[in-house]
């Protein structure tokens, strides 16, 4: 078929009726550089090392399962939600505007939620001695000095190795604490008693609800990290567990948070939950979300709170007390959230869509983050779409003044190559990046370079004193080798970038082979055909033009 | 219109002083990357792609210094500010490391929230943000290490298959000499090291080659004819240069009109991008005459011709 004139121009007729077929129906996608948007890199957040590949990668799936339906639902077109290797997602929202916040959180955001029963205080009060000792033996006493925390007697000097091995509980102003000795009595009993250190509980206020202290929202950080130990966390009793409050409480002139007391064991979480919808609580003008349970949900949440009357329940999202109102009677399977009174009611909408998504199965952590705005996505294309002009307006200059009619044939070539190129983006479905254009205009010159390759030939074989024909064939033939190879190398080197790269990197591997192959196509086919078409009128030793 | 036709230049000849030429650069390169490293405290500028850390963009409604914003963040505390293309479009990129006990998302709000705080929220816009994790970064520099090892030794595997193996050393040899000149420039003017970066040096290994290879096509098909071994190889390399070299010259310039382009039009974002090509192309063209073939030459007169034309089968690609 390739042998006859009819066949060569039938199967460029093929090939670029299916590119621009391809051009027309699937359209080229811009890359988030040149429509603005967001890509995230998330990876499952494991600092321990304690996971294995296959659960990671098992949670991964569920991961990108569950993002996709919340981003469904949030509303962006065509998103990208892929799993890459086995402990990482990529997300790529194009044409988000102004909404990357909201969207990061969308994605990010644990929707863990859980119902657990508020206890008293009364074992974490007797517990604090020690905690506090437990506290002061891992991190030692220069340490905590050096936080300033409360050290009640300054004056009493101790080394390190005092504080590590002293641990009684000797006088201490609480009942409950010298109850606790007991526990501790396997340590030794220095005279010089650290007691006086009291890193933990000296950050506590009494709370005004049950099972509540008061910690100074400064304070906070610090509180954070000796409960994050985890000989503290051995320490607490059994059972029980701290959590923050996700509002803050003003007293007076200063903001407090609340530490409560909670029933380890969640009674309900959130995978009974059957759908979520934020409003607005008439009553006080709060945002709220307003969540339904399932029937099996809602049976146990009845019996439950039918059990527990005037307790109080607490509704921990993502490790935080959003709320803990008591229990005045038996609770159906309807509830709701409270979010503050500040609180927009975007978030509550949010909220209430993850929530609807489900829970993620894992902390997920964002390691990499890139957002354009709409406006330099604009620019981008603007200045480019100008200096790719400007570039082909020289290509098609210096070809014609330089070659001639073959130099014609040469750009009608490129112009079957630009929509090889562009059909082909379009077919693999692959993005249009600003360093992908730059891969199109460095292929543009390789195209270029295959023709100036072929027509210098010509031109020297007919200097040798070829026929035209003659010419035309050998220069083609002795062209190919450098040509094959070329694009041999150049391919080699785009694979290795689409292996090894990433985003901005793989746009411009993957545009520059596309390029290539085209390039290789239109100079050694397509200019050939459209040379043979022009020697076709003409005896094989009139004069040609290159 | 022809350029260079029947050109006699003897380059071979030339090529002591290319060698001092390329010594020279070469070895201004190695220097500012020791300066760079007592300076600065890294042999190139790495972006945030390779160290981690955050990158901010902000466009300004009014015209704003350099300095006027470093004082508005804090002054002496301020993170590294820099001026993003020309001055009128009032663009300024910000810079912050990795925090120990911020997330690298926060950072970037941060600068955010504090640019708002002592400028007002109105008075600029966020054009991109960029924030890489520790991890990550470390990650694309192990990457771009092993993408351009990989592409080096095929590359060398493809020419000794495809010519002869001193043909895919000398090649190999002018395209490292192309990338640690390249590299030398960069820590000069102290270019940011950016993954477009990475892929405009990998390209520039693809440029170098090709012209590379033009050249040595041309060595090898007069190494072909009948006697050519008996030549004054020298003669015949030079002869093998100045038959190319119209192409070399109208691709080059043609590359360089359509890269110049792209540098005076194609805006701010390519412009680093651009740059790193127009260095490439010029110095890829003259690495494939006064080093590739040189090199070739050099490793002849060492470990002579190889075998002959008539013993090796001539490499027969297939027709199109």
């Amino acid at each position: 078929m390739f042998k006859t004139l009819r066949g060569r121009m039938i199967a460029i007729l093929i090939v670029t009726s299916i590119s621009g077929w391809q051009l027309y129906d699937k359209g080229l996608k811009l890359g988030l550089d040149l429509q603005g948007g967001m890509h995230l890199v998330l990876e499952v957040d494991d600092p321990e090392g304690t996971m294995t590949a296959e659960a990671k990668s098992g949670m991964i799936d569920q991961v990108v399962r569950i993002i996709r339906t919340r981003i469904d639902e949030f509303g962006v077109n065509e998103p990208l939600i892929q799993k890459v290797g086995s402990e990482r997602v990529i997300v790529e929202l194009a044409g988000l505007q102004g909404d990357e916040n909201r969207a990061k959180e969308i994605v990010q955001r644990n929707a863990f939620l859980e119902f657990k029963l508020v206890l008293p205080v009364t074992e974490v009060q007797g517990a604090l001695p020690r905690i506090d000792r437990a506290i002061v033996a891992t991190l030692g006493v220069d340490s905590i000095r050096a936080m300033g925390r409360d050290v009640v007697g300054s004056d009493n000097q101790q080394t390190l190795q005092e504080a590590l091995f002293g641990g009684g509980a000797a006088a201490t102003d609480s009942a409950d604490a010298a109850a606790d000795s007991a526990d501790v009595e396997a340590e030794p009993e220095p005279d010089d008693d650290p007691d006086d250190l009291r890193p933990f509980s000296s950050l506590l206020n009494q709370g005004d609800i049950l099972g509540t202290y008061l910690v100074l929202i400064e304070d906070v950080p610090t509180a954070e990290h000796f409960l994050a130990l985890p000989a503290v966390e051995r320490a607490l009793p059994r059972g029980q567990e701290l959590h923050w409050s996700e509002d803050l409480e003003s007293r007076g002139a200063r903001n407090y948070k609340y530490l409560y007391v909670l029933d380890e064991d969640p009674f309900l979480t959130g995978d009974r939950l059957e759908n979520a919808t934020a409003g607005r609580d008439p009553q006080f003008n709060q945002s709220q979300v307003q969540f339904e349970l399932t029937r099996a949900g809602g049976r146990e949440f009845s019996r439950f709170t039918a059990q527990h009357v005037n307790d109080y329940l607490a509704i921990v999202l993502d490790e935080q007390v959003m709320s803990a109102p008591v229990i005045r009677d038996r609770i159906g399977a309807r509830g709701q959230i409270e979010m503050g009174s500040g609180t927009p009611l975007e978030e509550a909408a949010d909220l209430a869509l993850v929530l609807r998504a489900g829970a993620l199965p894992v902390k997920i952590e964002i390691i990499e983050e890139r957002t354009v705005g709409p406006s330099l996505g604009q620019d981008s294309i603007d200045q480019g779409t100008i200096a790719g002009v400007v570039g082909m307006i020289l290509v098609i200059l210096v070809m014609t003044v330089y070659y001639h009619m073959a130099g014609l044939l040469a750009i009608a070539a490129l112009g079957v190559y630009s929509l090889l190129v562009l059909g082909g983006l379009a077919g693999m479905e692959a993005t249009l990046t600003v360093p992908g254009i730059a891969g199109l205009i460095l292929s543009i010159g390789m195209a270029v370079d295959a023709n100036v390759l072929i027509f210098e030939r010509i031109r020297e074989e007919l200097d040798h004193g070829r026929a035209s024909r003659t010419a035309v064939d050998e220069g083609f033939a002795h062209a190919l080798s450098a040509i094959v190879d070329a694009n041999v190398t150049t391919l080699i080197t785009a694979l290795i970038l689409f292996q090894f790269g990433s985003g901005p990197v793989r746009g411009f591997a993957v545009t520059l082979s596309i390029g290539i192959v085209a390039s290789f196509f239109s100079a050694l086919f397509v200019t050939r055909t459209f040379f043979l078409l022009y020697l076709s009128g003409k005896k094989t030793t009139d004069p040609i033009s290159v | 219109m022809r350029l260079f036709k029947d050109a006699s230049y003897p380059f071979i000849e030339a090529r002591k002083k290319a060698y001092v030429l390329s010594a020279a650069v070469l070895l201004s390169g190695i220097a500012a990357m020791v300066i760079n490293v007592a300076t600065i405290g890294s042999w190139q500028d790495y972006g945030v792609d390779f160290t981690g850390g955050s990158l901010i963009q902000v466009e300004f409604n009014a015209p704003i210094t350099a300095a006027g914003l470093r004082d508005a963040l804090g002054g002496a505390q301020a993170p590294p500010i820099t001026r993003f293309g020309d001055e009128d479009e009032n663009e300024f990129v910000i810079r912050a490391p990795i925090a120990e006990d911020l997330s690298i998302t926060d950072v970037a709000d941060e600068i955010e929230s504090d640019l708002a705080a002592a400028l007002g929220a109105g008075t600029f816009q966020v054009v991109s943000t960029q924030a890489v994790g520790a991890k990550v970064a470390g990650e694309l520099q192990v990457k771009a290490l092993y993408a351009i090892l990989f592409s080096f030794v095929l590359t060398l595997m493809y020419l000794a298959m495809r010519f002869e193996l001193r043909f895919g050393l000398a090649a190999v040899i002018a395209t490292l000499h192309d990338i640690l000149i390249t590299l030398g420039f960069l820590a000069v003017f102290r270019v940011e090291i950016a993954l477009p970066t990475v892929a405009a040096i990998l390209t520039i290994l693809g440029y170098s080659l090709n012209d590379t290879i033009v050249v040595f096509d041309r060595i090898r098909e007069n190494l072909h004819k009948k006697g050519a071994r008996k030549r004054d190889q020298i003669e015949l390399v030079n002869q093998s240069i100045n038959e190319t070299l119209p192409r070399t010259v109208l691709t080059s310039g043609t590359t360089l009109a359509v890269l110049l382009a792209l540098y005076l039009l194609g805006g701010a974002v390519i412009r680093d991008f651009t740059v790193v090509l127009i260095l490439g192309v010029i110095i890829g063209t003259y690495s494939s005459i006064f080093v590739a073939a040189p090199a070739l030459i050099e490793i002849q007169n060492k470990w002579g011709l190889g075998k002959s034309a008539d013993q090796k089968k001539r490499p027969q690609p297939a027709t199109v």
